[in-house]
């Protein structure tokens, strides 16, 4: 297959995914009991204002139906209005959507930067007392949920410890939240740690891997000093597949980002997302989902495309 | 029905899946971090079950003239704000968590199986419709879908179950049609189909049984995976109901009084999860190895 009919195909495989994904979140965003009106205008709401909220926002018509208008909105930009808010869902989305990325991308970061070193030193040391307790402690950085480790990262750095603010920045931008960077410290290290478990194992696979390469054999006869081998060949070989598997852990950045936020009060799209949950705002739950699956979706075909341009033994090898 | 039994003793191999299982069982043995999880699960499993007969607490009723006090020789790790012991709840809530847990993994991998091996053995659309359908499934984070659903409804436990298990079978139905993709063609497959075996029977006689090391491996990282997700469902507000609780509930609403300095309330809850779900990812670790398949790294 050529790269560009590879190219073809898979832009066509994740244009019919997001389809599949709006289809998935629409159904269950109206399979509510009582429907969004009932969530809105309270228990008291009588059944006439039900019908008259029903009617005014287009839910009395057939799911299909609703479903298609919906499409037509969505390529339109339109994401409908927020229940609660009284704002368009887009400008919602487009206020906190850089303050997320700018909290998953710091978490990236220094995740990748913590986990990539940590990895290389395992490969090198493999079965020695370092690798087993990188592995063990990785093991346990995984174990942990997030929303613990933040807490016992305020407790400690923050209460026992005044070293950081307990709570994020708060502001409308990203240049207001950068201004007051000592409060994105503890945010930003509860949101790599998993990153750091799940990148370090990663790392060190890849580069045992390429450590039994013949070219590493060869390298080796002809004298290339071992340090030489390690950072000129086999860093560059098993750094490359690494970074790209970031293409496909971005829903498990944002997963981390939504109760992070929530954690810090970090004022993002994962923060929108849980108030518009504790209040039933199904447009704006209905928007971060497809935003976010969106964002995966390129992702992970950024990610297929990259191996696939970085290394020409890959050929379309997952079918 | 006899005829085709026999053929199948002709075309899988017992004895040397036998010695196949024996030699696993000795590599898993000799990985020490599997085997101190395993370790680890059993002690939980004696604790959360057999605990409560050695250790009777009141974990129903109000106790206002004993709430939040520090461990002591009468409550080894303290009570909480209505009074239960803290080291009687923890074994209460685990019982919870480690069965909400181990049902909505197995029932994930149960699904994924099917799922995968179903999607791997069609093969063309059918395979391509199928697996699009897990792409959009991963594409939306776990957590985003527990909350919409919190802000829908709040399940029981059977109820529970089902929404884990129905949101996590995704990974291993990969793993599982991958491994159907390179048995569908093998000979023993073609052999039964070429003498009139069905598809069914391909892939639940055949298929599956060969798949079993790869399953069994997914098994155990996917009731990993679902006790942690298990300790994010009160946090999320889809908890269990009080005055019944899991290690998530107990730390979710330990989180206030830690501020407070009632640590007890939080590191138990938060280290039993830890300790649990670390055990069996080693476990899963080292049955991966010992059996030789792919898996996650």
């Amino acid at each position: 297959m050529s790269t560009y009919s590879f190219l073809i195909r898979r832009v066509l495989q994740a244009l019919a995914v997001v389809l599949l994904v709006t289809v998935v979140v629409f159904c269950l965003l109206h399979a509510l009991p009582g429907g969004p009106a009932r969530g809105i205008l309270g228990p008291q709401a009588t059944a006439s204002q039900i019908a008259a909220f029903n009617h005014e926002q287009g839910l009395d018509k057939p799911l299909p139906v609703q479903y298609v208008y919906y499409l037509n909105q969505l390529v339109h930009g339109d994401l409908g209005m927020s229940y609660t808010l009284n704002e368009p869902v887009s400008q919602l989305i487009t206020e906190r959507l850089p303050k997320t990325l700018l909290l998953t991308v710091l978490s990236a970061v220094v995740g990748l930067l913590v986990a990539v070193p940590l990895g290389v030193w395992q490969a090198v040391r493999r079965n020695k007392p370092v690798d087993y307790v990188i592995t063990t402690l990785s093991f346990i950085a995984y174990s942990t949920p997030v929303y613990f480790l933040g807490l016992i990262l305020v407790l400690v750095f923050s209460q026992v410890l005044p070293w950081f603010p307990a709570q994020a920045p708060q502001g409308n931008s990203v240049a207001d939240v950068l201004s007051q960077p000592q409060g994105l410290v503890l945010p930003v290290v509860a949101g790599a740690a998993t990153m750091v478990a799940v990148f370090s194992r990663y790392m060190r696979s890849a580069t045992l891997e390429n450590l039994t390469e013949d070219y590493v054999r060869t390298a080796r006869a002809g004298g290339t000093r071992p340090r030489a081998i390690l950072t000129r060949h086999v860093f560059r070989n098993s750094l490359t597949p690494v970074v790209a598997m970031l293409g496909y852990y971005i829903p498990v950045l944002f997963g981390g980002a939504l109760v992070v936020e929530q954690l810090f009060n970090y004022p993002g799209m994962g923060l929108l997302f849980w108030t518009a949950a504790q209040s039933s705002d199904y447009p704006v739950l209905l928007g971060c989902v497809l935003v976010i699956s969106v964002a995966t979706v390129t992702g992970t075909l950024l990610a297929d495309v990259l191996q696939r341009v970085i290394d020409p033994r890959v050929k379309a090898g997952r079918s | 029905m006899s005829s085709l039994t026999s053929l199948d003793g002709l075309a899988a191999k017992p004895e040397r899946a036998a010695s196949g299982t024996r030699l696993a069982v000795r590599r898993f043995l000799r990985n020490r971090l599997a085997v101190v999880g395993l370790g680890v699960v059993v002690f939980f499993v004696l604790f959360c079950f057999v605990g409560p007969l050695l250790y009777s607490t009141d974990q129903t009723h109000t106790l206002l003239q004993q709430v939040n006090q520090s461990p002591s020789g009468a409550h080894w790790l303290g009570t909480d704000a209505v009074g239960h012991d803290e080291l009687g709840r923890l074994m209460y809530g685990g019982k919870v968590s480690l069965i909400v847990g181990l049902s909505a993994g197995v029932l994930a991998t149960v699904i994924g199986t099917l799922w995968g091996a179903a999607a791997g053995y069609a093969g063309g659309w059918i395979d391509a419709v199928m697996m699009r359908v897990v792409d959009a499934g991963i594409a939306i984070p776990a957590l985003f879908i527990l909350l919409v659903v919190s802000a829908i409804t709040t399940p029981d436990l059977t109820g529970l179950v089902l929404i884990l298990g129905l949101i996590s079978w995704l990974v291993p139905s990969r793993l599982v049609r991958a491994e159907t993709l390179t048995l569908k063609n093998r000979d023993f497959v073609l052999t039964l189909r070429a003498i009139g075996g069905t598809h069914a029977r391909a892939i639940i006689r055949h298929i599956l049984p060969n798949s079993v090391s790869t399953v069994i491996v997914a098994a155990t990282f996917q009731i990993a995976d679902a006790i942690l997700l298990v300790a994010y469902v009160s946090y999320l507000g889809l908890g269990v109901q009080p005055p019944s609780t899991d290690w998530g509930g107990m730390l979710s609403s330990g989180m206030t009084a830690a501020y407070s300095g009632y640590w007890w309330l939080i590191v138990p809850p938060g280290l039993a999860i830890i300790l649990v779900v670390w055990a069996f990812n080693a476990i899963g670790d080292g049955l991966r190895d010992a059996f030789d398949v792919r898996g996650r790294a």
